[in-house]
């Protein structure tokens, strides 16, 4: 990938000042590409990436196993894009394999969640079936772990 | 006898003749302190890559608790034999070519004891590893350093070998890429050393450790050139590449008269590396070069970023092209090494290791290891620059 885009990755928060120097290159070039990338729509959005288990008030997250019959035109991206315009759905991905469509849903509480999946997913046109898992806890989340027992220190000072 | 004198006067005297490492002196005041943000460490911070330590959990469980044979696993040695010809060129015969021994230090204590009459001379180059020269002296040769010089690039030139070698000079010792100063030779400047070594028939031992490690051009090994293999010793191991320090893997590469007389030593006084060890170098050769290549493009960046700063701060420093290790010149300010980095300790907590730690010729200099997240790069560098603002 990118090297500008893997660092950002890294640190959507990083100055361009600081991304220069590391890649060798001018601040301008940093941020025209910067630019370029949000135009063009290869960056979508920058989020934080929060461990819930911090917080006093942790959301339900729901993974959602969901098959469907395609429509003969348009597959499944048009039921897809349906299901995805529900606002406490987080995430739709098309899966190979024993079911068709991935979901990652958040809610209040688990009832909001089970809501969620009997009285509106179940009830669209082309969903056939549903498998609804209860997400316990988060190990590591986009390539950062959440949490981990301590770690090895290394001696200040070697040769 | 048993008062501390008397006790000294029984160690001796070479050893006594020794001084204490100038990196245990400053190891002792940073670790009294709390917060210090440390370029000083020479050791990857990465983790060992998780298949690895896996393969050596997974040896462990099987029962891999024995000793080896003293030459190393068989399939280890194989395993680096076509590593090293893929980088040099040059193949080794895993049966008697190759010995496995724990980490590079040892390598390099076995190949100069090997090689060494008492009053032989040896040529290395400095600033340099901090072993090289007491290792000489250990084995009752004569240590003779070239100072190499940051307006050559600290690249060692043949003039100035010439101006240092005598009849009674064996040995040339080369470490590039260079722990401390981060440079690199080109093959123009390998061409030279060879033409050198052989013009005077002396063995090279070639530590080539930090070899997987350059950021603007491949590194050139000095044993890849004609008639060089038969009079050089090439040293390497998995501690910088791999992030493997603590496994102690090291191996030495030569023909077989030699790699006998330096097990001969090795099998009385270590017998063999660490069979877990070995296990787990065996799974790094599996994906050198998947796993080299994420920790290198990290080092590259953050080689950039400290160079870049050092730049912006007017601190004068070659742009290291290998290892990393940042060699700065602070003789400007009218400091010591050593009182410039206790001052920058106390004033702004952020350590790094006097240039003399690494030979006399290191006096003027600090190294700052880039073996640190970046984070604390990012930290510790405008730390810095207040610092000299106010020298």
């Amino acid at each position: 990938m990118n090297e500008l885009l893997s660092l950002l990755k890294q640190n959507a928060r990083e100055t361009p000042e600081n991304m220069a120097k590391e890649l060798g290159i001018s601040v301008e070039e940093v941020k025209s590409k910067i630019a370029e990338y949000e135009a063009s729509g290869v960056i979508r959005a920058y989020q934080a990436v929060v461990n819930e288990e911090k917080l006093d008030h942790s959301l339900v997250t729901t993974v959602i196993e969901v098959k469907v019959i395609p429509e003969s035109e348009g597959g499944f991206d048009r039921i897809a894009e349906r299901i995805g315009r529900f606002p406490e759905v987080e995430s739709v991905y098309l899966m190979s394999g024993t079911f068709d469509l991935l979901l990652f849903t958040k809610g209040q509480t688990m009832h909001e969640a089970a809501g969620f999946v009997s009285a509106k997913l179940a009830t669209m046109p082309n969903v056939t079936s549903t498998a609804t898992h209860f997400m316990l806890k988060a190990y590591k989340r986009n390539g950062i772990i959440m949490q981990s027992g301590g770690e090895h220190e290394r001696l200040k000072i070697s040769p | 006898m048993s008062d501390s004198k008397s006790l000294r006067s029984r160690i001796s005297q070479h050893v006594r003749d020794i001084p204490r490492s100038g990196i245990r002196d400053f190891f002792d005041i940073v670790s009294s302190r709390d917060d210090v943000i440390s370029l000083g460490i020479g050791e990857p911070d990465f983790v060992t890559p998780w298949h690895i330590r896996e393969a050596a959990m997974l040896a462990l469980e099987r029962g891999a608790t024995s000793y080896t044979s003293n030459m190393g696993l068989l399939a280890l040695r194989r395993g680096i034999a076509r590593y090293v010809e893929k980088k040099t060129g040059i193949a080794y015969n895993p049966e008697d070519e190759i010995l496995i021994t724990v980490g590079v230090s040892e390598a390099l204590d076995l190949a100069v004891r090997a090689l060494m009459e008492p009053g032989d001379e040896v040529l290395y180059h400095e600033p340099c590893y901090v072993s090289y020269n007491p290792l000489i002296i250990f084995a009752r040769g004569t240590p003779v350093a070239v100072e190499t010089k940051m307006e050559n690039g600290f690249r060692l030139t043949r003039a100035e070998l010439e101006e240092k070698v005598t009849p009674q000079t064996r040995i040339l010792m080369l470490n590039y890429p260079n722990n401390p100063t981060g440079a690199t030779l080109a093959r123009a400047d390998v061409e030279e050393i060879a033409a050198f070594a052989i013009a005077h028939d002396l063995i090279v031992i070639t530590d080539e450790i930090y070899d997987d490690l350059t950021y603007d051009r491949d590194h050139f090994s000095i044993v890849s050139l004609p008639g060089m293999k038969e009079r050089t010793i090439y040293l390497h191991g998995f501690s910088k590449a791999w992030a493997m320090t603590g496994f102690r893997m090291g191996y030495a590469c030569a023909p077989p008269e030699l790699i006998e007389a330096m097990m001969k030593i090795h099998q009385y006084t270590m017998l063999c590396a660490p069979i877990l060890s070995q296990e787990a170098s065996i799974e790094a050769l599996r994906y050198a070069e998947r796993d080299i290549a994420e920790m290198k493009a990290e080092y590259k960046r953050r080689r950039n970023f400290i160079h870049a700063s050092f730049q912006e701060m007017g601190l004068p420093c070659l742009r290291p092209e290998g290892a990393f290790y940042a060699f700065a010149d602070v003789s400007r300010y009218g400091l010591t090494s050593k009182e410039f980095a206790l001052k920058l300790l106390d004033e702004q907590n952020v350590a790094v290791v006097p240039g003399t730690a690494f030979g006399a010729c290191g006096e003027g200099f600090i190294r700052c290891s880039y073996a640190t997240a970046l984070d604390e790069i990012k930290e510790a560098m405008p730390r810095i620059a207040r610092f000299i603002e106010k020298l």
